[in-house]
Parts: structure tokens; C-alpha cells; sequence
């Protein structure tokens, strides 16, 4: 699972039959202080996030699993939590 | 298996059905010599970890599952399972 933030919205008409009435959403990884980390990635919405959401993404075939639609599909990242807060202390 | 250092702690209400329950920790991996190398990833917490920690983090799905104890949570795939006390290396000169 990674920390992100939903930067964007995918719009896709033809596109394989288990996305269909799912949100696909650009997310930007993030570190421990909300920085960049890594590129920005495509991902399901499996909890109604939007853009602008503090959020969190499972990649890899748990990714998949996530998907309403049934688990055999391409999905490899899947927003499953909104996040509230991001509680820090700095690393010692 | 990870070696990391718990760096945050993650509040989220409106999550995946599989989640509720857990705690959230972010985890910053860490190098032989204990520094940060890597990008944090998060973690569900299976040992009761806290901010400032160096943990061992499994990321995958089957080992997560078991260390959470739920085999049928299936998006599951990162979990803390156990708290270092301490590493020992051998100092190559």
C-alpha cells in the first residue's frame, strides 16, 4: 500500500468490460511529509475518492481483488481508503 | 521481508471493507547501516508497532493475510509482523 494523492481524472470509453462503471483516477505517490514520490500512476476508485483526495492504493494482484466487478482482471492499482490524517514525528 | 521504520500513522474513515479494523502505519524501509533508502510504503499493523519503531515488514499478499489473521481479505498485502529489538552485523573492513 502506498500514501497518495488523487491528481486527475482517465476518461475511457472502450475499455475492457470489468472497469465498466468504475472511476479510473491519476494518483501521485506521496512520502511521509506529503512529498513526490515516484510517477504518477493509473488507479480504480473502489470508495468514491475525487480529485484532490489524500488517499491510499494497493498495487499488485491484491489490487485486482479489489475490483467489484470480480477478481480476474487486469487492475494492478486500486484506491481502496480516503485518507483523514497523516500523523508524523520526525525520523530520529 | 522489509526492515523499516514506522514514520506515520494514518487516519481513514472511508476505506475498503477488508481495512476496517486495522491500524495504518507508514513505513520508511531502511538500509544495513539503518538509514532511509526507499520510498515509505504503508502497512497494517499486526504487532501493536508504534511511530519511531524499526519493524519488519512482510509485502505480500498470502504472508500479510496470515499475520493479520484473516485469510479472506484478500486486497491485503503489506503488513507489520514483528518489532526489532536489534540487528547485529558483522563490520566489513
Amino acid at each position: 500500500m502506498k500514501l497518495g494523492r488523487v491528481v486527475g481524472r482517465v476518461v475511457s470509453t472502450k475499455k475492457m468490460p470489468c472497469f465498466d462503471g468504475l472511476k479510473l483516477l491519476l494518483v501521485q505517490p506521496l512520502d511521509h511529509l506529503k512529498r513526490n514520490a515516484g510517477p504518477v500512476i493509473v488507479a480504480f476508485d473502489t470508495v468514491k475518492s475525487g480529485e484532490g483526495d489524500l488517499v491510499f492504493f494497493e498495487s499488485g494482484k491484491e489490487a485486482a481483488q479489489a475490483n467489484p466487478n470480480g477478481w480476474f482482471n487486469p487492475g494492478d492499482a486500486a484506491i481502496i481508503g480516503i485518507v483523514d490524517a497523516v500523523n508524523t514525528e520526525e525520523i530520529r | 521481508m522489509i526492515v523499516g521504520r514506522v514514520v506515520a500513522n494514518v487516519v481513514s474513515t472511508e476505506k475498503h471493507p477488508q481495512y476496517v479494523g486495522y491500524k495504518l502505519l507508514m513505513v520508511q524501509p531502511l538500509d544495513a547501516a539503518g538509514q532511509p533508502k526507499g520510498k515509505p510504503l504503508l502497512a497494517l499493523d499486526g504487532v501493536q508497532a508504534g511511530i519511531g519503531d524499526t519493524v519488519l515488514v512482510v509485502d505480500e499478499g498470502g504472508s500479510a493475510r496470515s499475520v493479520m489473521g484473516d485469510e479472506k481479505a484478500l486486497t491485503i498485502r503489506t503488513a507489520i509482523c514483528g518489532i526489532i529489538d536489534r540487528i547485529d552485523i558483522e563490520v566489513n573492513t
